[in-house]
């Protein structure tokens, strides 16, 4: 960088201090209102995000896989240390799962049976579409995971995501080929579910923690830890029955449910389309273009 | 003629690789890694290229490409938009601003340097955060991401700093 004095620059550089010192002025007040603009238009800001994941999502891509290879080489070291007691332990489940399957299989005849007798609406077909994770955004602003997968492998926005524990999340922004997954544990999730055992209704809301919360509970509705909850089907977003998580604690400050998912094991996920439209078709984040199908 | 386009070229290479860099760093950053609770806790490793860039060349790094990069977390992570571009923003423009006293201290100055001024926006990422969420958010997990990354610093600046060495002597 040579430079050589002249008129010129003496007259211009204060004036290039100033406008730098304008700049940036300018820049932090266009971070305010980029925040301001997001909080009022949500569908906007989820566009240009769903638009920017998709364009890094084959770098996202391509980096998630060694770094899946190399937990999958440590996880196998790891599980051979105590392969013994895991097959032990591996055995003892299976007989009981023997035992569970019989009882279900009469359990299902059973059911089939009665809803022959009784006429049920068949629940619609289920079509899964099952995608891996390449991009974690940890912290605690967020919880949210990108998928390798997305419009052109019929992933839609609001479809439920699965994953090996249960009910992990809802697609939020389906992009050409990734697409966004809002988990149950992030601030601005809300999912309606509903205690298996007592069919006490509540909604569960996210706080950006590991363990979400019930809200909507009367205080006569005895929740006490250690009982399932579910989705509840409830507003047609998602299919009931979902297991989504147990009463972890109940105290003054709320009732904390542990999910079944964990956020870390998370490697391949299933988006189920129920063909359920429901409650994002009127729903402010539906993407016009792609909501309802 | 040609070797002029070849040396320009090559000094814009050089020139453009702090934004590279820290592009780099925040894609990085949300790769997937299957260590419990690590999602929690995951270091913004971004903050430590924009503080390196602020000490060592801010003229490579203007304020307009602080800003970008600071919308690019925010898309990538599904922050808040106009958070980390804020943080970031007010962040390097603190770092600049000390520079002076900064560059060409020892390691640990540098280092604590950082973890003074990356403690105070983080504690403005948590005020706006829970500001734009209107409910107080956790702060344990916001300080043990702080704690993460001013952990990481060494390894990151020590990097960053022989790639200075080795590509920008001249710039």
């Amino acid at each position: 960088m040579e430079e050589r004095p002249s008129t010129f620059l003496r007259i211009a550089a204060p004036l290039r201090g100033f406008v730098q010192r304008f700049t940036y002025l300018g820049l932090i007040l266009a971070a305010f209102g980029l925040m301001l603009v997001g909080k009022a238009d949500t569908v906007l800001v989820d566009r240009a995000r769903t638009h920017v994941t998709d364009a890094v999502a084959p770098i996202l891509n391509a980096m998630s896989k060694p770094v899946t290879t190399f937990t999958r080489a440590v996880d196998n070291v790891r599980d051979l240390a105590d392969i013994r007691a895991e097959n032990a332990r591996l055995r003892e489940e299976n007989a009981r799962l023997r035992d569970w399957q019989m009882a279900a299989r009469k359990l299902d005849a059973e059911n089939q049976a009665f809803q022959k007798l009784l006429n049920v609406v068949p629940e619609s077909a289920v079509s899964h579409h099952t995608a891996r994770v390449i991009a974690d955004s940890g912290s605690g602003f967020s919880h949210s995971i990108v998928l390798n997968a997305g419009k052109s492998q019929g992933i839609r926005d609001g479809q439920a995501v699965l994953g090996d524990g249960g009910f992990v999340g809802r697609i939020a922004g389906a992009g050409s080929r990734a697409s966004r997954v809002l988990l149950i544990t992030d601030i601005s999730s809300r999912i309606p579910v509903v205690i298996e055992e007592t069919r006490v209704r509540a909604v569960m809301a996210g706080n950006n923690s590991g363990r979400p919360r019930l809200l909507h509970t009367l205080p006569s509705q005895r929740i006490t830890p250690g009982q399932r909850v579910v989705t509840s089907g409830h507003g047609g977003a998602f299919p009931a029955g979902l297991p989504v998580g147990i009463v972890a604690a109940v105290t003054d400050g709320g009732i904390e449910v542990q999910p079944y998912m964990s956020r870390e094991r998370l490697e391949f996920v299933r988006a189920a389309d129920f063909g359920l439209g429901g409650i994002l078709e009127s729903n402010d984040r539906a993407d016009p273009a792609s909501g309802g199908k | 003629m040609r070797r002029e386009f070849f040396l320009r070229l090559d000094r814009l290479a050089r020139n453009l690789t702090p934004f590279g860099l820290t592009l780099a760093l925040i894609i990085l950053g949300m790769l997937p890694v299957r260590i419990p609770d690590y999602a929690s806790v995951a270091p913004i490793l971004a903050a430590i290229s924009l503080y390196h860039w602020a000490v060592y060349r801010p003229h490579l790094l203007p304020f307009a490409a602080v800003f970008l990069l600071g919308v690019a977390q925010d898309m990538l992570s599904g922050a808040p938009v106009g958070l980390f571009a804020l943080v970031f923003l007010t962040f390097y423009g603190a770092v600049v601003l000390q520079r002076r006293f900064l560059a060409g201290k020892s390691f640990l100055v540098y280092w604590l340097g950082f973890a003074i001024v990356w403690f105070l926006a983080t504690l403005e990422l948590w005020v706006l955060a829970s500001a734009f969420h209107v409910t107080l958010l956790d702060m344990k997990a916001f300080l043990f991401q702080y704690l993460v990354t001013a952990g990481l610093f060494p390894f990151v600046a020590w990097i960053f700093l022989r790639w200075q060495q080795a590509f920008l002597q001249q710039a």
